[in-house]
């Protein structure tokens, strides 16, 4: 642990003052008003409170204490946890990695032989680029300029499908790409041909790909169901797509997530008792239905905050006038993260977020390397 | 890494080649708790550069080493986010044994 981290333990024997209410509000919460939302920034500079005797600098023990996962709703492919005690900084350092620097494998070359169908070739090859394919990217390389295609940097797929002259007209879905594990199928035309060496392919594969241990009895597939192109009579495709490692940076059918965000966590105080007409109205005005009647023993009615989560921070409760705003207080804890991750089906959803969070630790590792 | 300052080593503006505001914010967070930092800020030159600038000054130990030591913390804490998630994934997954959907066993980790 480097020297500040001591030095603030140092300081940690002494009571750390508290800052007074108004500002521990404003470094804590966001608060939505009816025109906008204020204080929305978070205070980092650790001598901000330095006149008020509070000191505002990172401590690591402070951090761990704090810390706190909560996961919500996992499965398969999505997956929804509350990160609390962490800065936006990091947060949404995890989250641009999620979107665009965690590797996936996706079709990046087309070789089309024929297509007769309504379907332009490029706009073929761009459809099947978004296909999410099914397979972990941990175990292939990236394909570099100079490389050849082999076993461990590309995959290649087959989609041959023609539809007759008669009867129904064809629907090409994902499910009609086949794995070729032993690499292209496809004959190079060129003059090696009249040369006696045998024919090329369009990869060089040294072994199949279902001999490796990783893929066998698990042979790569794609997500299913996805519409490629709709064939009229006779129309016909045939072509080899080629799937290569890459990063969401250069392009979006590399991110491996259909989409991950996080929200603050809302929250709604009601500054003073609200009964009667008044509270049926509020719980009235609310889409969300964050607000509940209470019975009181002498039968009065009395609002109460029962699903504050729910909030959309529409801010219709806070409508209609100055009044409303002064009893419903609307806020968002700055520190507190409901983050959601949906993945595409290369990796399950939890380790997708450990994996992003090992891409921070490297960077954070190559500075200090740089540095050393 | 490229410094691109010699003057003064208190005042240093580091260039980080390959990197974006996710480093570089998570960065300037670290650095700015940091009680010797008296300044500290990033700027992209220019968005089809990859490349940040960090501008880092420091009161008694040098901007280089305060750099460091920021890295060094925000590892730690991705170290700790990671082992509390995984925790908090084990914990839920023994609450709520789950559904044996096919793709279950996808998962490798
Ligand atoms: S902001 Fe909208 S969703 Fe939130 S409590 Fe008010 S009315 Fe309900």
């Amino acid at each position: 642990m480097s020297d500040f981290d001591s030095e603030a333990m140092a300081d940690a024997g002494v009571e750390n003052p508290k800052l007074p209410p108004h500002l521990e509000l404003r470094r804590t919460r966001v608060l939505c008003k009816a025109d906008a939302p204020t204080s929305t920034d978070t205070v980092q500079y650790s001598g901000a409170y330095a006149s008020l005797g509070v000191d505002n600098s990172l401590r690591f023990d402070d951090f761990r204490n704090n810390f706190r996962v909560q996961v919500n709703r996992i499965s398969h492919e999505d997956m929804e946890f509350d990160m609390v005690g962490v800065d936006p900084s990091i947060a949404n350092a995890l989250r641009r990695i999620l979107l665009a620097e965690l590797p996936t494998m996706a079709i990046e070359k087309v070789l089309i032989a024929n297509n007769t169908s309504v379907v332009q070739d490029e706009v073929l090859a761009h459809r099947l680029g978004l296909i999410p394919i099914k397979v972990d990217p941990r175990l292939f390389d990236y394909l570099s300029e100079n490389d050849t295609s082999n076993e461990k940097n590309t995959i290649v797929f087959k989609l041959h499908v023609r539809c007759a002259e008669r009867g129904q007209r064809l629907t090409a879905t994902s499910n009609e790409l086949t794995w070729l594990p032993k690499g292209s199928e496809l004959l190079k035309t060129s003059e090696s041909l009249t040369s006696t060496s045998k024919p090329e392919t369009y990869t060089s594969f040294t072994c199949s790909q279902d001999s490796m241990p990783e893929f066998a009895g698990n042979p790569i597939s794609v997500y299913p169901d996805i519409i490629i192109a709709k064939l009229g009579f006779g129309q016909e495709i045939e072509l080899e797509a080629h799937a290569v490692k890459g990063v969401g940076k250069t392009h979006a059918k590399w991110s491996p997530v259909a989409t991950c965000w996080y929200r603050m966590l809302p929250e709604v105080v009601l500054t003073e008792e609200i009964e009667g007409k008044k509270a049926e109205l509020l719980k009235q005005k609310c889409p969300a239905n964050v607000f509940e009647i209470e019975d009181l023993a002498d039968g009065r009615k009395r609002a109460t905050v029962a699903r504050p989560r729910a909030c959309t921070l529409c801010r219709e409760c806070i409508r209609d006038g100055d009044d409303w705003e002064k009893r419903v207080s609307l806020r968002r804890v700055k520190d507190h993260f409901i983050f959601t991750i949906e993945s595409t089906g290369a990796l399950p959803p939890e380790v997708l977020f450990t994996e992003a969070v090992k891409i921070l630790e490297d960077k954070c590792e190559r500075v200090i390397s740089d540095l050393s | 890494m490229e410094c691109a300052s010699f003057r003064d080593q208190w005042n240093a503006t580091f260039i980080l080649a390959e990197e974006d505001h996710t480093l570089a914010n998570a960065l300037r967070f670290t650095l700015n708790q940091d009680p010797q930092v008296i300044f500290c800020g990033y700027s992209i030159p220019h968005p089809s550069d990859a490349q940040v600038n960090v501008r880092v000054q420091t009161t008694e130990k040098v901007a280089r080493d305060v750099l460091k030591d920021a890295g060094q913390h925000l590892m730690l804490r991705c170290q700790h986010i990671r082992g509390t998630f995984d925790k908090a994934v084990d914990n839920f997954r023994t609450k709520n044994p789950p559904d044996d959907h096919p793709s279950q066993n996808m998962d490798s980790d």
